[in-house]
């Protein structure tokens, strides 16, 4: 995954569980989308118990980032055609 | 009598989890032999440290076979490239749960999750989805695990 962990991202929660992740995007982000595990944003597919949600915030992604050493990492990063994508999918 | 396997049953896809805990190399190859043993062709997916802890526990690969990055097996399966008959998937946190609903989510293959570690029982009641749960608290010592393992004889047809 190293497209993901070159990006200029921010790391909004760390060591959290997915489910926490999930939670802080709905309450925090107006706007989200629930896809299925594997689905692919930038070079990663993600990892979580289905539905994983993902914000989005204007330009910015927000999104849980798993690695088995350190659990969840609930991260947002700028990327304006990946968010656009994103939103064509929710339609 | 031969120590050949019968005829092969199938793949199965080990998935192994951050190795901070002791038992996880110990059953990983534990279960390798009995699968194979069995007639499942095994496959090892986990991380870089993971990987090496068995690659070098079994340096003339007497028990392992192929062996992959994690990140590569998701997306295999998830692209439908690939795909296995049975799924262990090592639990021993948060981490692990997502991976075992990642591949109950992407992969046909029947799935099994080992939680073991300090907390396996919390970690046991997070799991929601369908899989055969084989617990125990086992962190330096393999023998609860093993046992658990061997009751539930996943290798079985």
């Amino acid at each position: 995954m190293g497209c993901v962990e070159s990006m200029n991202y921010e790391i909004l929660m760390r060591h959290g569980s997915f489910k926490e992740c999930r939670e802080y995007i709905r309450q925090h982000f107006k706007e989200y989308i629930d896809v299925q595990p594997g689905f692919k944003i930038f070079d990663v597919h993600l990892i979580g118990i289905p539905p994983i949600t993902i914000g989005l915030e204007n330009d910015f992604i927000i999104f849980p980032y798993t690695k088995p050493c350190h659990g969840t990492f609930l991260l947002r990063v700028e990327d304006t055609v990946e968010a656009a994508r994103l939103r064509a999918a929710k339609k | 009598m031969s120590d050949k396997p019968p005829t092969s049953l199938g793949s199965a896809l080990l998935v192994l989890g951050c190795p901070q805990v002791p038992v996880q190399t110990s059953i990983a190859l534990y279960l390798i032999n009995r699968l194979k043993k069995s007639g499942f062709v095994p496959v090892v997916a986990g991380n870089k440290a993971a990987n090496t802890l068995l690659v070098i526990a079994d340096p003339e690969r007497h028990y392992i076979g192929e062996i992959m990055d994690l990140d590569r097996a998701v997306a295999m399966i998830t692209e439908q490239k690939r795909d296995f008959d049975r799924c262990f998937v090592f639990i021993h946190n948060d981490a692990g749960i997502s991976y075992a609903g990642t591949m109950g989510a992407i992969s046909k293959a029947k799935l099994f999750t080992l939680v073991y570690g300090e907390h396996y029982e919390d970690l046991v009641k997070q799991i929601d989805f369908p899989c055969t749960i084989i617990a125990a608290k086992a962190i330096h010592n393999p023998l609860p695990l093993k046992k658990a393992i061997d009751e539930v004889t996943p290798w079985a047809v």
